[in-house]
């Protein structure tokens, strides 16, 4: 860990103005994330700004509906909110399922956006990383750690995105609110918020140097759609997601009026499966209908050496998903093809 | 003075209180003044020579004392562990081995210095990888414990071709890392007036690290002091003295300041030792009854190239079960790998993983219930040696547990919507060792007493159970017995390891009680101002050698439910029952094989360290990745004993508890899960990614 300068921020215009002037200077949050890597000196700011007493730890009712939840409310308040639970059961259960419930206690949910990949090789600077230090290389790619992406990645970068949350995120089309000192206020949708690796995997997200995280915004929950998260691991806490999917599901008259469908531990960024949902809108949620459109999705998969397994876990845990959800939007679950 | 009967009672842990209060100090929070930090810095290939260290850049930051690295750190003298030579030579044999140590004020300063150290090497092409038929492995003439690397009896090969019912399988245990609570730490402090070196270690043992370091520095022993009072866990990865205390007394001796040493968790994959990978072999020859007519377990395993160590996995076999043609046999291969070491139930915990995985593919194979196939399988004798058994009652285990558990019930696996449920069984193993020590009895004039002996609590309890002998042998309520432990200072006594730390240290204070009664037996009128002593050496009757094969025995049971949409193996219940001897401490023996069963079921589903082939290191090196169970994976457990009598033990007629706990767990939760999915898995951890391959074909 190398020395660093501290200032707490008391506004948002201060930070900012702090950041524009501290070359090098990183936005601390809860700190779970960034001060383990910098311990590890993947990160060596020359200045934290500490935002985590910024007045933006609140859950507001939007007035035409929704949420906006503030940057720096903690995990676990987020995930026990009342409303979040009746009206976004996904993101409540993809906040319970990351992390331990000491560390929740103090992640914010700015920081669980933008937390960075756990990818051993990204942590360890004895190692090439192209994440963390361009042009270096990949040391992931010819290893047989499983925990690495089977969508989306490229020639320099495997990693996957650890978080949870940002799942659930996705499929619920959120909102993701930024500050910037040049930018001013600006709002971004969830699906764009993080990216793919392609040449430039030191990018996860599109947010601008500087800016800020300022909250997430949930759009109005249809009354009829119902949500879930189902995470598998290789603990029962405490581990990230070998596989994950967040799904939302309105059923009108047996057949699909809204299905959005995110696989988390596959990417590089929540994998929205969009050719899934296109092919399943519409249609009936019948079991066949349901693999059709996974299988589709899944088509793109190019396993590595160890993570094939990862291809039939998601597709599992979407057609499981999605038949719970027929049945909690009142329907029959779909009858299973052998 | 009345009888008391302390052994037998759930006395609570005495240092309890200290523990969770945060009073109990442990090596690293001891803090001279002037205390400086050292921070060691790992090589970052996995084969080669060091060529420069440059410390240039880390000296000139604010509050660095120095930099030692393999061209200028003090001479060490001898050792009997080669991987406590550190910075002797430029020789790296591994990734992560230390090739310079950065010392400072501060811990922040020592750590930011060390990131500066640049070092060049020139490397050299490295193997990492185990495989059973790697071209270097040989027939070591010794595993792990003294053991013969290979024995034979009769004609095997012969044997199995003629069984009217044969397995042949390979199971695979992949690298283990002991990972105490606790990572390794060390506070060196010289005092050059006294010419007295004192350290704060967190070991298993403060006379070996004391005898490393008088070796190592050329002190005299009674130059120095070594104190262990309290110790975080060390699961066999403490029972030898490690890199960080050597390099803290380095730092202390070389710098003339307190340097204290705390490892971070990152670099203890590489440092302080880990369970090697087994590759298993195992053929089982019966007769269609289950009577088994032959036996062949073959270990491959890897060790460093710096030490031999050999996990002696085959041996267990050589206890078991009743075979007239037998062959156990180790092959190792030395690989550019850490040095394996002991982790909790070195040998029998990997070998029984096998040995008993293949006794339930084997009762598949005859369909014969497991637990009857084993009680058909029961030695008059040890099988290897011939000699009688003290006791053994591993049919008894069996039986009870069965009884317990409802195995009855349990043996049709069953569905539970996307939940497939099955239980399994399997057997326990643990050898009876003992070590001589030495102890010290005192009484005082104001009737309370004091029990001194260097014994090491690493949170088995140790403390309060040496109180319960002593209060027992002097015949006092526990109340009155202090006991003084983890100093060398104090009457020498064997290390925390072995399971073995109750058998010597109790020896050593029940005869040392018992001289102090007789004393008192004939002392007439008060007590003198300082008190009466006596002391005890169990040198004698410790190394006699038994006419009997002494071990503990014990009996496994789970029930496991296995996802079949995630793959997600969890365990619903885990149910133990040993037989080893007489149990000093019901409550701290329960916490012992609850605690160790616990570990089996990591064995079982979440710990493997990865060898990167590329990179030539161990890819978990944090508690986030590598994956001990968390309270969420731990079901109800439940441990019971026998009630066993031996005589041909110890005056406390105890056997050994630390260990057995782990060593049929991971295979009673394997043999759950292939009766739950009708698949047999033969290499742990059962992660959900080769549970689904199992479960559908691969994906």
């Amino acid at each position: 860990m190398k020395p660093f300068a501290y200032v707490r921020a008391t506004s948002l215009q201060q930070a900012v103005d702090a950041h524009a002037c501290r070359p090098g200077s990183r936005y601390l949050g809860g700190g779970t994330n960034l001060v383990d890597l910098m311990k590890h000196d993947v990160e060596t700011p020359t200045t934290l700004i500490d935002i985590s007493r910024l007045p933006l730890n609140r859950v507001e009712e939007l007035p035409a509906g929704g949420l906006r939840i503030g940057a720096t409310v903690p995990n676990a308040d987020l995930a026990a909110h009342p409303l979040v639970r009746s009206g976004y059961p996904a993101l409540s259960q993809a906040l319970l399922a990351g992390a331990s419930g000491q560390l929740r206690n103090v992640a914010t949910t700015g920081g669980n956006l933008l937390q960075r990949t756990r990818c051993p090789y990204f942590q360890d600077v004895s190692k090439p990383c192209n994440k963390r230090d361009p042009g270096t290389g990949c040391g992931a790619r010819d290893s047989t750690y499983r925990d690495l992406a089977v969508l989306g990645h490229s020639e320099h970068c495997v990693a996957t995105h650890p978080s949870d949350m940002a799942v659930a995120l996705a499929a619920l089309d959120a909102g993701i609110e930024l500050y910037g000192d040049t930018e001013g206020p600006r709002q971004v949708a969830a699906t764009a918020f993080h990216r793919l690796p392609g040449a430039h995997p030191e990018q996860d997200t599109l947010i601008r140097p500087g800016e800020i995280v300022t909250a997430v915004v949930l759009p109005p929950a249809a009354p009829g759609a119902v949500s879930l998260y189902r995470k598998a691991r290789d603990r029962a806490s405490y581990a990230f997601a070998l596989a994950s999917v967040a799904a939302v599901l309105e059923l009108a008259d047996g057949r699909v009026r809204h299905v959005a469908l995110a696989f988390g531990g596959l990417a590089h960024r929540p994998w929205r499966a969009t050719v899934a949902e296109q092919l399943l809108a519409g249609a009936p949620l019948t079991d066949e209908n349901v693999l059709r459109a996974v299988d589709a999705e899944l088509a793109q998969a190019r396993p590595l050496r160890g993570n094939a397994f990862k291809v039939g876990l998601a597709r599992n845990l979407a057609r499981d998903s999605l038949a719970a959800l027929a049945q909690a939007c009142g329907g029959e679950p779909p009858e299973r093809l052998p | 003075m009345h009888p008391t009967n302390a052994l037998g009672s759930p006395v609570p842990r005495r240092e309890g209180r200290e523990k969770v209060t945060g009073a109990a100090r442990y090596a690293a929070e001891h803090t001279p003044p002037g205390c400086a930090y050292a921070w060691p810095v790992p090589a970052t290939v996995a084969s080669g020579r060091v060529t420069a260290v440059d410390g240039t850049a880390a000296a000139a930051l604010p509050g660095v004392i120095g930099v030692l690295t393999p061209f200028d750190a003090p001479r060490l003298g001898a050792s009997e562990d080669p991987t406590l030579q550190l910075l002797q030579d430029p020789r790296v044999p591994h990734r992560g081995w230390y090739v310079a140590l950065v010392v400072a004020d501060t811990l922040e300063g020592a750590r930011a210095a060390a990131s500066e150290v640049r070092v060049t090497y020139a490397s050299e092409p490295h193997d990492v990888i185990l495989r059973a038929d790697h071209p270097d492995a040989y027939t070591p003439d010794e595993a792990n414990g003294g053991h013969p690397g290979h024995r034979e009896q009769g004609d095997p090969d012969t044997a199995l071709s003629a069984a009217p019912v044969r397995i042949d399988c390979t199971y695979a245990v992949p690298p283990l890392h002991n990972h105490p609570m606790e990572p390794h730490a060390a506070t060196a402090d010289w005092d050059a007036g006294r010419h007295h070196l004192t350290v704060h270690d967190s070991s298993q043992g403060a006379g070996p690290v004391r005898a490393a370091l008088a070796s190592l520095f050329k002190l005299p022993e009674d130059g120095i002091t070594v104190v262990s009072e309290h110790v975080g866990g060390g699961f066999g990865s403490k029972g030898t003295p490690r890199p960080h205390v050597v390099l803290a007394a380095m730092a202390a001796l070389h710098y003339g300041r307190p340097v204290k040493l705390a490892l971070p968790r990152g670099h203890l994959p590489a440092t302080v030792g880990h369970r090697a990978p087994t590759l298993h072999r195992i053929s089982l020859g019966a007769h269609a009854d289950g009577t088994l007519t032959a036996l062949t377990h073959e270990v491959t395993t890897h060790t460093s190239r710096v030490r031999e160590f050999v996990e002696q996995a085959a041996v267990p076999a050589r206890v078991m079960y009743a075979v007239p043609d037998v062959r156990t046999t180790h092959r190792a291969v030395a690989l550019d790998v850490p040095t394996p070491s002991w982790m909790r139930a070195p040998g029998e915990a990997p070998g029984m993983y096998a040995l008993e995985s293949a006794m339930d593919e084997l009762a598949d194979a005859l369909g014969i219930d497991p637990v009857e196939l084993r009680v058909r399988n029961e030695p008059a004798s040890e099988p290897d040696s011939g000699r009688p058994f003290s006791s053994r009652h591993l049919v008894e285990c069996l039986r009870e547990g069965a009884e317990r558990f409802g195995w009855a019930r349990s043996r049709a696996p069953r569905h539970e919507g996307p939940y497939l449920i099955g239980a399994g069984v399997a057997s326990a193993t643990y050898p009876v060792l003992v070590a001589p020590s030495t102890a010290r009895a005192h009484a005082r004039p104001d009737g309370g007493y004091l029990v001194e002996i260097n014994a090491t609590d690493i949170g088995t309890g140790a403390r309060t159970v040496l109180a319960q002998v002593a209060a027992d042998a002097l015949r006092v309520p526990v109340g009155r017995v202090a006991v003084a432990i983890g100093h060398t200072g104090l009457p020498a006594a064997s290390l925390a390891g072995g399971s073995c730390g109750t058998a010597s240290w109790g020896w050593a204070v029940h005869d040392a009680c018992a001289a102090l009664t007789a004393r008192l037996g004939s002392h007439r009128g008060p007590l003198p101002a300082e008190g009466l002593s006596a002391s005890a050496d169990t040198t004698q009757s410790a190394k006699q050698k038994s006419p009997y094969a002494r071990h503990a025995f014990g009996a496994h049971f789970a029930e496991v439910q296995v996802d079949t949409v995630s793959g997600e193996v969890r365990v619903r219940r885990l149910l133990g029952v040993f037989a080893a001897g007489r149990i000093l401490n019901p409550q701290t023996a329960r916490s012992q094989f609850k605690g160790a069963m616990v570990m089996g079921l990591g064995m079982a589903l979440t710990e493997h360290s990865t060898v990167d082939a590329a990179f030539g290191d161990f890819t978990e090196n944090d508690l986030a990745a590598y994956h001990v169970p968390v309270h969420a994976d731990v079901p109800d457990i439940e441990a019971h004993w026998i009630d066993e009598h031996d005589k041909h033990l110890n005056p406390m007629g105890s056997k050994g508890i630390g260990e057995i706990g782990i060593v049929g767990t991971a295979a009673a939760i394997g043999n759950a899960v292939a009766h739950a999915t009708g698949q047999r898995l033969r290499e742990l951890p059962l992660t959900p990614d080769r549970v689904l391959t199992a479960l559908h074909g691969s994906a």
